[in-house]
């Protein structure tokens, strides 16, 4: 129902053009998922059997498997091929490492790891001897040959970087998904600027609907008809940058590079929607948190720290909700595909395809609600901020 | 009791929350809806916000859970 209509709402304005495209461009859309779905989801398996660490005498750990999988890393690790054997390959994009340290910059291929993350392999650069501890690089004190784990798991002879400015896989795939932004946009701008009546054609044909859609439900009714032009373009470019990361985090050849996943990055988001939130704010606005009008004296003293709170609560709430909703999605997903190893059985396999495709097909809805949720709830703060006194 | 399994039942507790108030909001969503079919796109972008907020609340207990448990 959810997906119908907001479909349905897209596309409304295409309708005027002709009714057929829209329907057959649905179609043809909802076919296209369906099986790219089924085609991901086969690939899906191949990474959860990729990702079983040791022998099979070694317990299978589903929580370590699935945090490796949600956490950033350095270098993006596609496959093993050949695992347990001699010829063991591991198929990865191997990214740059960039630490500062006292001894200054230091830069070296993650490929120099070996894909390994528990600490054993020491690369010497620099003077200085480093390990990729849980994908984090540790500088190992003077002396020492190898890492000591104190009883919870961390170094106890190793200490971070001071600056670690590696371009990690979530940093990789947020220039992916800038490039392909880039592209869509630039490619439906030339479009307009080569037709002469302005009737999108091409990949401007899809674009229009969805900036249509932004502005007419959600710019519009949420900060009002004079202001919402000046908060078009963030409101445009959230939407789409969240959209797209959130499509990019459910391809799992990617190995799910989860951006929109990450506490840093929808805390970034949610900081801007704040400072222009503060700094759009009217007098109308600063007197509803500090000097609430319309009731008595004690109630206005006992309202104003309230407020002053859910100012800050409100980004907080966008930063939890973006990056709750994805990190559970890949975590369904990954753990449907660990009960195959938990219940060490091919029987349980069909049952874990049958749901993780379910609850995929779920997140691509997802994917698209979230970034709408995200926007609209900023432009509602938006429109908070700049309502006009009305008695 | 270890910690992470009251951090689990703290999730589960989150998710019967959430559960309760998503389910209403949809359910009364639903009902204006069949009673005011022309209110239907109005109707469902404030549902969903409203969704959103009871989301928000169940998520900061999963949240809390994760970093608990």
């Amino acid at each position: 129902m959810l997906v119908n209509s907001f479909n349905v709402r897209t596309f409304a304005p295409n309708l005027k053009q002709g009714i057929f495209k829209p329907i057959r461009m649905r179609i043809s859309t909802f076919k296209n998922i369906i099986l790219s779905t089924l085609f991901l989801t086969v690939f899906n398996i191949g990474f959860a059997s990729g990702t079983k660490e040791g022998g099979d005498d070694e317990k299978f750990d589903p929580k370590e498997m699935i945090l490796h999988h949600v956490k950033d890393a350095y270098g993006m690790h596609i496959a093993t091929l050949n695992q347990g054997k001699e010829n063991e390959f591991h198929l990865t994009i191997p990214l740059p490492v960039i630490v500062y340290t006292d001894k200054g910059l230091t830069t070296f291929s993650s490929s120099a790891f070996h894909h390994d993350y528990h600490g054993h392999e020491i690369v010497e650069r620099n003077g200085q001897r480093f390990v990729n501890v849980h994908e984090k690089v540790y500088v190992l004190d003077e002396g020492a040959n190898q890492v000591a784990f104190d009883a919870e798991g961390h170094p106890t002879n190793a200490h971070r970087p001071k600056f670690d400015l590696s371009i990690t896989r979530n940093v990789f795939m947020m220039w992916v998904s800038i490039a392909v932004l880039f592209l869509i946009f630039l490619t439906a701008a030339r479009r307009y600027k080569k037709s002469d009546d302005n009737v999108p054609s091409g990949i401007a044909s899809f674009v229009e609907p969805l900036v249509v859609f932004v502005r007419d439900e959600i710019a519009r009714p949420m900060i009002g008809e004079h202001k919402y032009k000046r908060y078009m373009p963030y409101l445009l470019t959230i939407f789409f940058f969240i959209w797209i990361n959130n499509i990019f985090g459910l391809i799992p050849i990617l190995n799910g590079a989860n951006l929109s996943g990450n506490i840093a990055f929808t805390f970034t988001l949610a900081a801007i929607t704040f400072i222009i939130t503060t700094f759009s704010g009217n007098k109308n606005y600063w007197k509803h948190i500090f000097w609430m009008p319309g009731v008595p004296v004690p109630m206005k003293i006992f309202l104003m720290p309230i407020e002053i709170i859910g100012m800050f609560v409100k980004p907080i709430s966008l930063m939890i909700r973006l990056f709750a909703n994805i990190t559970a999605g890949h975590v369904i997903i990954l753990a449907l595909m660990s009960l195959i190893f938990v219940f060490k059985t091919v029987a349980i396999a069909p049952v874990s395809v049958a749901f993780s495709l379910f609850i995929t097909v779920i997140e691509v809805i997802v994917t698209a609600i979230q970034a709408y949720i995200f926007t609209i709830l900023s432009a509602l703060y938006f429109g908070m901020a700049t309502e006009e006194e009305h008695h | 009791m270890t910690i992470t399994g009251i951090a689990a039942i703290g999730a589960g507790l989150a998710a019967i929350g959430a559960g309760v108030g998503i389910g209403k909001i949809g359910g009364s969503a639903m009902e204006a809806m069949a009673r005011q079919p022309e209110m239907h796109g109005k109707i469902q972008s404030s549902a969903l916000i409203l969704a959103a907020f009871v989301e928000a609340v169940a998520l900061f207990g999963v949240v809390v859970a994760f970093l608990q448990g």
